[in-house]
């Protein structure tokens, strides 16, 4: 199929569209109302269903009755919305409940405003909602990508039963890039779910609940979670490494801050800083293995967010350690530019003294 | 030798956990009645509420499905929009359907969703061991009312029932009461009549039921029903609220 120029809250719609989704519910809310305004119409093209709901919180909830009725569904919003709709969510995953939650992340906290920001990878990554959950959460760097994981994101949630969220931003919603989506699978053609509300016909009545009054029988269900959830770390651990073979430092970011920072390294590159970045595609799972297997040669690590430091922390949990891991970071909608990164991350890199002869070692810049 | 009286099929045969003299018992058996008698035991999704009837899943003989507080109405539309033709009820009480969830069943009601409500108002907050409801009557004691509601204070009830009659989707709305053989009568007739709006596809059809909750309002479960019937009726009358069915036409 030809490629297609398109805007990214549109590409997410079109991507939902053809990977079988035929509900969104969901409510207003900058910058991601182009993605209900898109299913709006492209729901009455292919016989789904659109609702415009009073609230996020009316949205999540009409997410979980339309996953216990088996159905691919979505929902899309932004910070102060997704805060909203964590109750259903923590719902979804005691109910195991596949959906597909879209976070067109604003800078916050409160109302913030209506700028790209990174600022809610705590609230995705830590669950959000109250209870012993995760969510499985997958980061696009760009339209292709939001149309692929898009993809992923409805396979993931059946396949694991589980709430997954896809975390943008107001720049991938509006940018335009050229797009090639996979062939639209029919709904019907998906594989049958035996655990669906559809009616006690010719078997026993089924019943979805999350209420286990019993602390054994609690313990039990959150015990099957981790499992889970373990299982989705083996397996779901994605991520993308970016000229790490011969990198001295290696800078940690995703999404929207990870096309900043690879501009940045092109830069740097050019001034002959070996410098690579490893971005997390599943922020949860997060890629924990790789950045600890990078430690082995790379001790220098500079991790960049679009917020005032979050994801560093898992950063710096997973190396244990055994790098210097240091941060910058750009809140409240501030999209910085990849000539600012490129300073920090010359600054890093020279203070490490990495450039070839400052100090030979197998080991580059150690933290001893 | 004919048989006239037996436990209705869509009722598992389990103990009710429901207090002495609960409404709840009631009600719960006159809904299943209802489903056995429109035969749609098999199409039919429960949505149960938080609060006492929380557990009805363990007596409605239906696929049931739980909503978070307050929700019902809204997984209840997200059910329905995906099985059309499927019956689908909630069952509410008054924290649930008129506190916590008000713009989720206001709404529902205003889309018009193909939904059957039964919303069981007794005034209190069961589950949570006596505390204020929306419902709660002037001067009635709570736990979180001393000396009783005092309207002043603590606002007045709230008639849901009434308000969702501005909602231009609901198409029959009718307060009824259990505190009654003749009101128990009365209550299945209007249940009956919410489920089958659905099934002719009209429309959001709720029930309100009046029910007493002996232990909380700290009464024998014969003064709550005296007092169900005297007392409440005043603030809630019992009634057709709204009736757009078209039915009596007939």
């Amino acid at each position: 199929m030809a490629k297609q120029l398109m805007r990214g809250s549109h590409v997410l719609g079109e991507a939902a569209v053809r990977a079988g989704c035929r509900y969104y519910f969901g409510y207003p809310i900058t910058p991601q109302n182009e993605v209900p305004e898109y299913m709006s119409s492209r729901m009455l093209q292919v016989g789904g269903t659109f609702v415009q709901a009073e609230s996020e919180l009316a949205s999540i909830n009409m997410v979980i009755g339309a996953a216990m009725a088996g159905a691919r569904v979505m929902t899309s919003s932004s910070s102060p919305g997704i805060s909203l709709m964590q109750e259903g969510i923590s719902y979804l995953a005691g109910l195991e409940l596949p959906a597909v939650i879209v976070n067109v992340v604003r800078g916050g906290p409160g109302l913030g405003n209506i700028a790209p920001a990174q600022s809610d990878y705590f609230q995705a990554t830590r669950g959000g909602g109250h209870g012993d959950y995760r969510t499985i959460v997958l980061a696009p760097d760009s339209c292709q990508e939001l149309c692929d994981l898009t993809f992923k994101a409805f396979d993931l949630a059946d396949k694991y039963r589980n709430p997954v969220l896809i975390m943008g931003d107001g720049m991938m919603g509006q940018m335009m890039e050229p797009v090639e989506f996979p062939e639209p699978i029919d709904p019907a053609s998906l594989p049958a779910k035996d655990w669906t509300l559809s009616g006690a016909k010719g078997r026993p009545s089924r019943v979805i609940l999350s209420l286990l009054l019993n602390p054994k029988v609690l313990e039990d269900h959150n015990f099957k979670l981790v499992r889970k959830y373990d299982a989705v770390t083996r397996e779901e651990t994605d991520w993308e490494e970016y000229l790490l073979d011969d990198a001295r430092q290696v800078v940690v970011a995703y999404g929207t801050a990870a096309r900043i920072a690879k501009g940045a390294i092109k830069r740097v590159r050019q001034m002959g800083l070996k410098v690579g970045l490893l971005r997390p595609k599943t922020l949860w799972p997060f890629p924990e293995k790789p950045l600890k297997d990078l430690t082995r040669v790379v001790r220098q690590l500079l991790v960049f967010e679009m917020s005032a430091g979050q994801m560093v922390e898992d950063v710096k949990m997973a190396v244990e350690g055994q790098a210097q891991v240091h941060f910058y970071g750009r809140p409240g909608g501030v999209i910085p530019t990849p000539d600012e990164v490129a300073h920090q991350i010359s600054h890093y890199y020279y203070q490490a003294g990495l450039m070839e002869g400052d100090k030979p070692s197998k080991r580059h810049g150690g933290v001893a | 030798m004919k048989k006239i009286f037996e436990a209705p099929k869509s009722l598992k045969p389990n103990l009710f956990h429901y207090c002495p003299g609960c409404g709840h018992s009631i009600i719960h058996r006159l809904v299943a009645e209802v489903i056995d008698e429109l035969g749609i035991q098999e199409r039919t999704i429960g949505v149960p509420p938080a609060g006492c009837a929380v557990l009805a899943y363990n007596y409605f003989d239906v696929d049931t499905g739980e909503a978070p507080h307050g929700r019902a109405l809204a997984v209840a539309t997200g059910l329905k929009r995906v099985l059309k033709d499927h019956v689908i009820f909630t069952y509410q009480g008054d924290g649930d359907i008129a506190a916590i969830g008000t713009a989720e069943s206001i709404h529902a009601a205003n889309r018009g969703e193909k939904i059957t409500a039964i919303f069981v108002n007794n005034g209190t907050y069961g589950m949570t061991g006596g505390q204020m409801a929306p419902t709660t009557l002037p001067g009635m004691g709570s736990t979180t009312t001393p000396g009783g509601r005092d309207v002043a204070r603590d606002g007045a009830p709230l008639d849901l029932t009434k308000m969702m009659a501005e909602a231009k989707g609901s198409v029959y709305l009718e307060r009824v009461s259990v505190a009654t053989p003749k009101g128990i009568r009365k209550a299945k007739k209007a249940i009956k009549k919410a489920f089958q709006v659905q099934l002719d596809g009209l429309g959001f059809a709720l029930v309100e039921v009046l029910s007493p909750c002996p232990t909380n309002w700290k009464m024998d479960p014969v003064a709550a029903y005296e007092w169900t019937d005297k007392e409440m009726t005043k603030i809630f009358p019992v009634g057709v609220i709204k009736d757009i069915t078209g039915y009596d036409k007939d």
